[in-house]
């Protein structure tokens, strides 16, 4: 049996993996603890290779598995590897409280009111105050970058989070409708017309299921689009909740898929969290790349032929528009339907002039605004026939 | 006294799998704890091959359960002979027997059909269970078969809970083509497959393509390594290695620096779309011919 020591080290190495995101529960440290008292034990050339098959469950894990094992077991007391995404661990809230993130790392009010200073018309309507009903649909129609007042920033992620489960409960309900697909239930047939001496005189059916519509979301993440982002995340959040089958990426320069972050219940925690991450640098967007990522990386997992993906892009790329454009016609052979969401459509005078977003058009099948609410609601019935 | 790692390399060896340290380990940790494997990695890189060399080692059946979306548990675990329960109600009718003992006598094993799950938990030795492409089955039946894979018994309303005779050695491997469920993941243990090193897929190809000498085999290696670094859309697995060494020494190359031809033309063994083909011209080939020599 282990001695002692050893047991408190192992769970000393199973809380490590658990603030690293990884799900180790307590029958993998019992079973860890079985194959310590095995002979394997022994050579440490066995050990980490066994350790690894129990307590990594997915590709990532598996990556950084050696990095986490060598720090603890070879003492560097590495208490967390930050390397891509966190994962759904609790750790980075924990982080996030510690670091006494200000309000405004949510990104909104300090940077909307500096936009807003020269636009006295709209800042002023955007200070009125009216209640209940009228506000939320007068808040629909506000360009985005000109809400301003904390209380009504609320009420639009508010809204950003109830339309997605809006879309979610409209497109399964007309699944349901449209199913008309039915087959004889064999099974179920003979078992009620035993009594009929086998003339099957009751049928039985069954009725053919339908997978409901995936939806892959890519958020822009660039210092261009920052206006918006605190929004659409918060959008995000509730379609990944909403959707039994979403998932969320946020890009600038680099993609990082953020849907384990996003099924964070609380939803504050999880916009904060992603909202810190979707912070750019400011910088350029390298579109191309990112996309290029995601179809090395993720779209075999994430997209199938029942998959809509939607990015929500200005189009400013500064990396090579023809690689823009090459990515997506990869995608484009993926998925369903693309659908690119444009908050400048709802400037005035605005035409996709962008060398990238030209490059990007003649794949997209819906080409859309979203400055505003009432521009992504009108999204949905799009969405529902698809 | 429970079987070690090198046992099982060994054993792996002699039906000819070159195992890799960190699979053998797997593979004993399975055998150790009575859990199942989940196997991930691009397709192509051998993950089925694992579960069979693993029956072919222990000298046992495979059974083999390709997972597909809509599959139910009809075509996973069993059905009902139909044909045979209607001529059988038929005929007890005529003789006069009533209702409800025709019903209990079509309800019984005799008309039982065994699909693979119900199979692998009723052989007297056990087998390999192989579930292939977990990820292409729906959510639902990943629930079930968590169940089945935790208890061991599986419930027939009309015959009542079959146990497992036999506990089965479990492989199941996923191709990412769907997130699995956590519950599933913590159910088994996990192993990773990359595509094997230059040495490694030597190795393999030594020993599962008669009459190949050590110098083609590194070389060809070498040259499949090369081909997957380029950006192709179906990268060539060790399967297409195997197909594309077996034509060269049909065709009877020793070197492939000396036939950059015969390299050319037999490319079709690892490039399976038009656009990969198209990628592979002759520059490109002998650009990499080069950097193998």
């Amino acid at each position: 049996m282990a001695a002692l020591a050893t047991r408190r080290r192992l769970a000393g190495f199973a809380r490590t993996l658990r603030d690293n995101g990884y799900r180790v529960g307590l029958a993998e440290t019992r079973d860890a603890l079985q194959v310590l008292a095995s002979p394997a034990a022994l050579r440490p050339t066995s050990l980490k290779p066994a350790l690894r098959a129990l307590f990594c469950a997915t590709h990532s894990d598996w990556e950084r598995f050696d990095e986490i094992f060598d720090a603890f077991w070879h003492g560097h007391g590495m208490r967390q590897v930050l390397t891509g995404t966190p994962s759904a661990g609790h750790a980075p809230a924990k982080k996030l409280a510690e670091a006494h993130v200000p309000q405004e790392a949510l990104g909104l009010p300090d940077r909307v009111e500096r936009r807003s200073d020269g636009d006295g018309e709209t800042q002023a309507e955007g200070r009125g105050r009216r209640g209940g009903a009228s506000r939320a649909e007068r808040l629909a129609a506000v360009d985005l970058r000109h809400v301003v007042d904390p209380d009504d920033i609320a009420a639009t992620h508010a809204l950003a989070a109830r339309l997605a489960r809006v879309m979610r409960a409209r497109l399964v309900r007309r699944e349901q409708i449209r199913n008309h697909g039915r087959r004889l239930d064999l099974r179920r047939t003979i078992h009620r017309n035993v009594s009929h001496g086998g003339t099957p005189v009751e049928l039985a059916w069954r009725r053919r299921k339908i997978k409901p519509l995936r939806l892959v979301v890519l958020l822009d993440a660039s210092g261009s689009m920052s206006l918006y982002t605190a929004f659409f995340v918060r959008f995000l959040h509730g379609v990944v909740d909403a959707f039994r089958e979403a998932e969320a990426f946020v890009f600038h320069t680099r993609l990082a898929h953020v849907s384990p972050s996003l099924r964070d219940r609380d939803v504050t925690r999880a916009v904060e969290r992603l909202s810190l991450m979707a912070q750019g640098i400011g910088g350029g967007t390298r579109i191309g790349d990112s996309l290029a990522t995601f179809n090395r990386w993720h779209a075999r997992r994430v997209i199938n032929s029942r998959t809509a993906l939607m990015i929500v892009s200005d189009g400013y790329d500064t990396g090579d528009p023809e690689q823009l454009g090459e990515e997506m016609r990869r995608l484009r052979r993926r998925c369903k339907k693309i659908i690119w969401l444009n908050p400048l459509i709802g400037w005035r005078d605005y035409a996709p002039q962008a060398r990238g977003m030209q490059a990007a058009l003649p794949y997209v099948d819906l080409f859309a605004p979203a400055h505003n609410l009432q521009s992504l609601a009108a999204l949905e019935p799009y969405l529902a026939k698809l | 006294m429970p079987l070690q790692r090198e046992d099982i390399s060994n054993k792996l060896a002699s039906v000819g799998y070159v195992a890799d340290r960190d699979i053998a380990t797997a593979l004993w940790l399975m055998e150790f704890l009575k859990r199942p494997l989940l196997l991930e990695g691009e397709a192509g890189v051998g993950k089925t091959e694992v579960a069979k060399a693993l029956a072919a080692a222990h000298g046992v059946e495979l059974i083999r359960l390709q997972c597909y979306e809509g599959l139910d548990q009809n075509a996973a675990l069993y059905e009902w002979n139909y044909q045979r329960q209607l001529l059988a109600i038929q005929a007890r009718e005529a003789a006069g027997e009533n209702a409800d003992a025709i019903e209990e006598r079509i309800f019984s094993e005799k008309y039982l059909l065994e699909r693979p799950l119900l199979a692998a938990i009723r052989r007297p030795t056990p087998p390999v269970l192989l579930v292939d492409e977990v990820d292409r089955a729906d959510e639902e039946f990943e629930a079930f078969l968590l169940e089945l894979l935790s208890d061991f018994q599986v419930s027939i309303p009309e015959l009542g809970t079959i146990k497992a005779v036999s506990i089965p050695r479990v492989v199941l491997t996923s191709n990412g083509t769907r997130e699995l469920s956590d519950a599933l993941r913590r159910r088994c243990l996990y192993h990773y497959i990359d595509f094997p090193d230059v040495d490694r897929e030597a190795k393999i190809v030594l020993v599962r393509t008669p009459g190949i000498d050590a110098t083609l085999a590194l070389q060809i290696a070498r040259m499949v390594a090369a081909v997957r670094k380029e950006d192709l859309r179906k990268v060539p697995g060790v399967a297409e290695t195997l197909d594309w060494a077996a034509t060269l020494a049909g065709l009877d190359v020793h070197d492939l620096r000396q036939e950059p031809e015969a390299v050319h033309e037999t490319m079709i063994c690892l490039l399976k779309t038009h656009e990969d083909r198209a990628r592979m011209t002759r520059e490109v080939g002998e650009r990499l011919l080069g950097k193998v020599a």
